[in-house]
């Protein structure tokens, strides 16, 4: 299995050539744009459906499954005047170990705002807004410009691209939450309010943005869409597994002698992905100690379980994780495990919202009992009673932030008790006397 | 990591920020940005204008701005929403500052991605140079924060100053930084190992080597 | 009509019901913090939770899920017991746990629920979170560590209140509610936090450390310092009342009071009249009973005798001080105390004929002379309902901070002559139009003049499903204004036929807004219990039962009838007021036709059988015609909201909330 340049949907992820709208479109983006529309709604939905796409964000989502979701009638308001749809594109990316969204938007952006289009009318919103998380300053300013370009080429607005439809997209900083990648936290975020997730139902497709139908998708789902209705569903569908379709941009963190952000075929296997593009473990296979394969609110797996498992949505969820963002956090023998997942613990407290008890408190306490276990200052019962609080945490809040929060912490006791109880142990005779 | 608390509402703030009001530039990109948002819906530009009223609070003072009362309570005005809903947006998210700060925010992202590249080296050149989270160095020129992911984590460890990512950072590298900075030189942004571009492995990219050297158009390939 | 099965057992739910109701319906108990009937959904605390299939493997919060025909809900499963003890224990982890100098302590939800839903012990062993306690004014406390943040007051605040002055500022575990820069919460209702607040954060300033709840007599009451009659409990131990809270009524005050209905009555303690004086040689000497009825009777005055009645008068003292007058051959009985004089002789037209329930799916609304957040602020939260669905409000009168937008055409009555076309135009559109008449724009040609556009605009109509809508309403300041009109405390000439009559003796029946200089001829005797303006123009004071004092029967702005019970003894030597009347009576040798209460009540019941029943008295919908025309700037006559009345005005509390909130005074901190 390889994947060749040419069935790369971001030739220019490095950003070794321009941004432009010239540039990129030399390079293929906005190619055949209006013909696309022309196939009409259904037919786009169809084909996104057919492409086997599942939502680049993290939850895996079929992607245009989502977007079929929308209401054919758009509802009416309290004057009975029809609602207007809007599409929010998800760049918050804050989960820590994604860093793929940033290469899209910086390097590649006009794909983002064709695909907000193909997205846009195939969903007959209104407007898209795109949400970049407010650190993401450059590359702001980079969406900022690439819009006016868009707009001077008549490819967004009035007649998008002399398809007849009228689209328009902004852009919305965020200021540094976590939580607003949540969508209805977005949402409530893009209405100017805290970022705290809504209540479900009602789901955004009914009632999000402005109270009006709303669909929010990944960056990376929106911005691969035209290069799927340009090649069609079956060249996607070409890669992967079965149920995993397609290319994946892949980012590698951590131990790897050199990490890198790099767009690969679904269900690699963890080992030809490192090998290929990492240069390897540092300090070699036999080195690795564990791998987060998903962003950090996935669980750990540990080296045994990942080094060939195919690095896709079932492939991780078989080894007890997910696939995520496809953000690999990779872990040598010198890393302190413990104190790598209390720093993840720190993140989730630091970011919860604050809305709902048990992630508010829960994040808390369990950061806090984490770093207890990180210098074994606990008791062996203290392991168990923290399993049971991600327990009372997980499953129990409005939003996933709380799952995101507890999973760490499970996949670390169940893969690393012997190490935490180690701890406890060479602490213990100090303070046994 | 230090918990965030309001700038008190004295008198001298009073004075100095009362008569806070947009300079003519912003107050176009005010209306620039209450234009991307539907009619009535104004309040959703709470959040671009924090941001524009903290950089022009930064432009005055010759740092990266910060938020006082009296200019949350401008942009509340502006917007005609109830003030408590402005300093509750002002304080939960954590890139508005809600007290002074220095010339250059320093911010370091300490989360598991960037600790195991080394952050801990960066956070300890910093602290060397006497930068503590909440405070500003004597000078004025220093504010420094542990912050949480900054999403470069494969060009990891990185720190943020102001509005420049500084990435693959060392001890080493980051002094170079601070130091130009220091110098009011204005250091190259983005990667600081050498003969790497952005995320593509270092070395030279496994993939797209095409790319490198023209703007290559894979189309013909299909 | 979906049906659900609770626990196993099948049962029918209303359209549009949540999870949480059909399991109350059930008859389960569902813990809950943040979810309040009367405020929005936050589903925020988690307690709630309960099994329901079909859905994902994991509790739902019932207060949120819409229940759906077919599902099968469990509130008795080991998952919802789990959930409940989960919950409850992130709660308590970071709760001071100090009930024992807790004012919530005994009527806590997060004590109550903790020990139905709780673990039995801790297992947190890191330290404790501690938040610092936020200024909300001189009357909420607050102790923020013991906040649970459900919301509640936030809620509050911003939905039924109109005013968003709370909020959650900071976030995660660091989140923390206060006003904006700790600034004293200012609105009519803004004690009503403290009722919703779950936990003890939010506490009862002036009751504070008073009592604890279990110490405390708890009596049924009618508010009266406003006309809209809210429903209270009146709290007392011994012969003190330590607090007041709203009792739920639906159709009046549904579960709120306004800030002065709670606080004036620390006011019931101080400046009382506990013993008869008799004015010797121009200065107020106390006496005996008998002295000084001794002295009254032996002015003889016959027919030369006139009452006016005070604003929080019950009907009981009215009707018995009306027999007095009527044994004596007089009449002259007024209760319009600064002198108005608009036409009585329909009741209907006087009234608040559409009711607060309707008034909130009113869809256009003109408000004539009143400031209604200040003459009757839970009259205020249906009219901010109204809006939220949509109605149209218009406003004649001096601008005023209103919490649901509408428009201000002009401040002079002269508006109702000619009102602007849209303004016209809305109303004559409108399905369900309403006018509000308030206290300062019935004089000058107002009433008439509104009558005229209610009757051009045909406010009294049949709707679409066959019953009456009156959109005619006068809103009234005083809780005994209807009462009294009913037992005919109205001359055509207001009080001024009373001046005019110029009588031996006046009867100042806990009236202390009456101009007695205009009387200065007349023996003014005081009846009443609070040494305010009245008694100091009295002649003879006798001193009378406050409205906790006495059973009364009041009615309402809406004709509503209702009753009072009587929870402490009047101090010293006050006796219920109808009683001195009723000795009165014997004092001038004549008979009122009763010897109890009893047949006092039936006596009254039978000359107005409407007071004899609880509920809407039936006034007709048949209004006057109205006419002529209107002129004058008008002046609402509430110039501080916290000292309307004698109590408030003896009340600390509201001298403080009336110096601090109103006159932005500094806040008197305690010396030490």
């Amino acid at each position: 299995m390889a994947l060749a340049d040419k069935d790369r949907i971001f030739t220019n992820l490095y950003g070794f050539q321009p941004w432009n709208l010239k540039e990129a479109m030399a390079r293929g983006a906005w190619d055949g744009t209006k013909d696309i529309l022309a196939k009409g709604k259904e037919a786009i939905v169809e084909e996104m459906k057919a492409s086997g796409l599942r939502g680049r964000g993290g939850a895996g989502f079929p992607t245009g499954l989502k977007w079929s979701f929308m209401p054919k009638e758009p509802p009416k308001d309290a004057a009975g005047n029809p609602k207007p749809s809007f599409l929010v594109i998800n760049a918050d990316e804050s989960e820590p170990g994604s860093c793929k969204d940033r290469e899209i938007m910086r390097h590649d952006p006009h794909l983002l705002f064709e695909g907000a289009l193909v997205a846009g009318f195939a969903m007959g919103a209104r407007a898209a807004y795109i949400y970049i998380r407010g650190e993401y300053i450059r590359e702001a300013e980079v969406l900022f410009a690439a819009r006016e370009e868009a707009y001077a080429a008549g490819l967004l607005g009035k007649n998008a691209c002399g398809s007849g439809y009228d689209f328009d997209v902004f852009v919305h900083r965020g200021a540094g939450a976590y939580i607003c990648g949540e969508e209805t936290a977005m949402i409530e975020s893009l209405e100017g309010k805290k970022g705290q997730p809504r209540l479900k139902p009602p789901f955004p497709a009914g009632a999000g943005l402005y109270g009006c139908p709303t669909t929010v998708n990944n960056v990376e789902s929106i911005a691969v869409a035209p290069t799927i209705m340009r090649r069609g569903a079956a060249w996607f569908s070409s890669f992967g597994n079965e149920n995993n379709r397609g290319t994946k941009l892949f980012q590698i963190s951590g131990h790897v002698d050199k990490p890198c952000v790099v767009e690969e075929e679904m269900s690699i296997s963890f080992r030809e992905l490192i090998e290929k593009h990492c240069g390897g473990i540092r300090g070699g296979w036999d080195n690795l100690l564990a791998v987060i394969p998903g962003g950090s609110s996935v669980p750990l797996v540990p080296a045994k379980d990942i080094i060939d498992c195919p690095m896709d949505y079932d492939g991780l969820k078989a080894v007890g994780s997910g696939l995520g963002t496809a953000a690999i956090i990779v872990m040598d023998k010198s890393t302190d495990i413990v104190r790598a997942i209390s720093r993840i613990s720190y993140f989730y407290k630091h970011e919860s919202c604050g809305q709902c008890t048990p992630c508010r408190e829960g994040t808390g306490w369990m950061w806090r009992v984490m770093e207890r276990l990180r210098t074994g200052d606990a008791s062996v019962e203290e392991i168990d009673m923290l399993f049971q609080v991600t327990k009372q945490v997980e499953g129990h809040t409005i939003c996933a932030l709380g799952d995101a929060a507890a999973w760490p912490i499970q996949g670390l006791i169940r893969h690393f008790r012997p190490e935490l109880e180690r701890r406890i142990a060479e602490n213990m005779p100090e303070a046994a006397e | 990591m230090a918990d965030r608390y309001i700038e008190p509402d004295t008198p001298e703030l009073r004075a100095r920020w009362g008569n806070f009001a947009w300079t003519p530039e912003n107050a176009e990109k005010a209306k620039d940005v209450l234009s991307r948002y539907p009619e009535g819906r104004q309040r959703s530009a709470v959040m671009p204008l924090l941001d524009l009223a903290q950089r022009q609070v930064g432009a005055e003072e010759n740092t990266q701005g910060w938020l006082p009362i009296p200019v949350m309570e401008y942009v509340a005005a502006y917007l005609d929403m109830p003030i408590i809903r402005v300093v509750e947006v002002a304080t939960f998210y954590t890139m508005y500052n809600i007290a002074p700060i220095g010339r250059f925010h320093v911010q370091v992202c300490g989360t598991t991605p960037c600790m195991l590249r080394g952050s801990d080296d960066l956070i300890s050149a910093c602290k060397k140079r006497g930068m503590k989270a909440g405070h500003i160095s004597e000078d004025g020129l220093w504010s420094f924060t542990e912050v949480e992911c900054m999403g470069n984590c494969a060009s990891a460890p990185m720190v943020q100053i102001n509005d420049d990512n500084y990435e693959d950072l060392t001890a080493e590298r980051l002094d170079k930084v601070l130091d130009a900075l220091a110098a009011g030189e204005t250091p190259k942004a983005g990667t600081q190992e050498p003969g790497r571009h952005t995320v593509e492995p270092v070395g030279g990219p496994t993939t797209l080597k095409d790319m490198v050297t023209e703007n290559h158009d894979y189309r013909g390939e299909w | 009509m979906p049906k659900v099965k609770v626990d196993g057992v099948e049962i029918e739910v209303p359209q549009g019901a949540t999870v949480l109701q059909a399991c109350e319906l059930a008859g389960k108990e569902i813990p809950r913090f943040c979810y309040h009937e009367r405020l929005s959904i936050a589903g925020n605390c988690r307690m709630c939770l309960v099994e329901v299939k079909p859905g994902p493997p994991k509790p739902q919060a019932s207060c949120a899920l819409p229940a759906n025909e077919g599902q099968e809900i469990r509130t008795d499963s080991e998952m919802v017991k789990k959930a409940r003890e989960g919950v409850m224990e992130f709660l308590l982890i970071n709760h001071p746990l100090d009930c024992p100098i807790c004012d919530q302590g005994g009527e806590c939800d997060l004590q109550d629920q903790s020990v139905a839903y709780g673990r039995g012990g801790s297992r947190y062993d890191e330290s404790k979170r501690a938040v610092t306690t936020k200024n909300m004014g001189p009357l909420i406390k607050t102790t923020m560590t013991r906040c649970i943040h459900c919301t509640r007051c936030v809620r509050f605040s911003e939905e039924i209140a109109g005013v968003d002055e709370i909020g959650a500022i900071y976030r995660g575990e660091n989140m923390q509610i206060t006003t904006y820069l700790e600034k004293a919460a200012t609105h009519e209702m803004s004690a009503n936090v403290i009722d919703l607040c779950p936990v003890g954060a939010l506490t009862s300033r002036p009751y504070a450390f008073e009592a604890r709840p279990w110490e405390l007599k708890k009596t049924i009451g009618i508010d009266v310092s406003d006309a809209v009659g809210s429903n209270i409990r009146i709290d007392s131990r011994g012969r003190e009342v330590l607090r007041v809270l709203p009792r739920v009524n639906d159709d009046v005050n549904e579960e709120w009071i306004s800030d002065k209905a709670r606080y004036q009555v620390d006011g019931l303690t101080k400046r009382r009249l506990d013993k008869p004086f008799l004015r010797k040689d121009g200065k107020l000497v106390a006496v005996s009973w008998q002295e000084a009825f001794s002295a009254i009777a032996s002015l003889n005055p016959g027919n030369s005798i006139a009452a006016v009645a005070g604003d929080m008068l019950d009907c009981e003292t009215m009707f018995a001080a009306k027999k007095l007058l009527g044994a004596l051959g007089s009449s002259l009985l007024e209760g319009r105390q600064t002198g108005m004089d608009y036409d009585c002789s329909s009741l209907a037209a006087v009234n608040f004929n559409t009711g607060f329930n309707d008034i909130e799916t009113a869809d256009a609304i003109l408000i004539v002379g009143s400031q209604v957040r200040t003459e009757a602020p839970l009259v205020n939260v249906r009219l901010r309902k109204a809006v939220k669905r949509g109605a149209k409000v218009f406003l004649i009168g001096p601008e005023w901070e209103t919490t649901f937008g509408g428009e201000f055409l002009g401040e002079d009555l002269s508006v109702l002559n000619q009102l602007p076309q849209h303004v016209w135009d809305a109303l004559l559109n409108a399905k369900r139009p309403a006018m509000i008449v308030g206290g300062a724009g019935l004089g000058r040609g107002g009433l008439e003049a509104s009558l005229s556009i209610a009757s051009q605009l045909k406010l009294v109509r049949e709707l679409e499903d066959g019953s009456t809508w009156n959109g005619f309403n006068v809103l009234h300041l005083s809780a005994a204004r209807m009462g009294g009109l009913m037992l005919g405390y109205a001359q055509k000439g207001g009080i001024a036929d009373l001046v005019a009559a110029a009588p031996k003796v006046l009867l100042a029946l806990g009236s202390d807004e009456v101009d007695f200089t205009k009387f200065a001829n007349s023996m003014v005797v005081y009846i009443g219990h609070h040494g305010d303006k009245g008694a100091h123009a009295a002649d003879v004071i006798l001193p009378a039962a406050a409205y906790t004092e006495k059973n009364g029967t009041y009615v309402n702005t809406e004709g509503r009838v209702q009753l009072s019970d009587k929870a402490v003894f009047a101090p010293g030597d006050a006796r219920e007021d109808w009683t001195i009347l009723r000795a009165m009576a014997d004092a001038f040798g004549v008979s009122v036709g009763f010897d109890n209460f009893e047949e006092l009540r039936a006596a009254m019941a039978a000359e107005v059988p409407a007071l004899g029943s609880e509920g809407l008295a039936d006034y007709g919908h048949d209004l006057p015609a109205g006419g002529g025309s209107a002129s004058g700037v008008i002046a609402y006559p509430i110039k501080d909201f916290y000292l309307t009345n004698p109590i408030a005005r003896a009340s600390a509390v509201m001298q403080q909330c009336s110096a601090e909130l109103l006159h932005g005074e500094e806040i008197a901190e305690a010396a030490e």
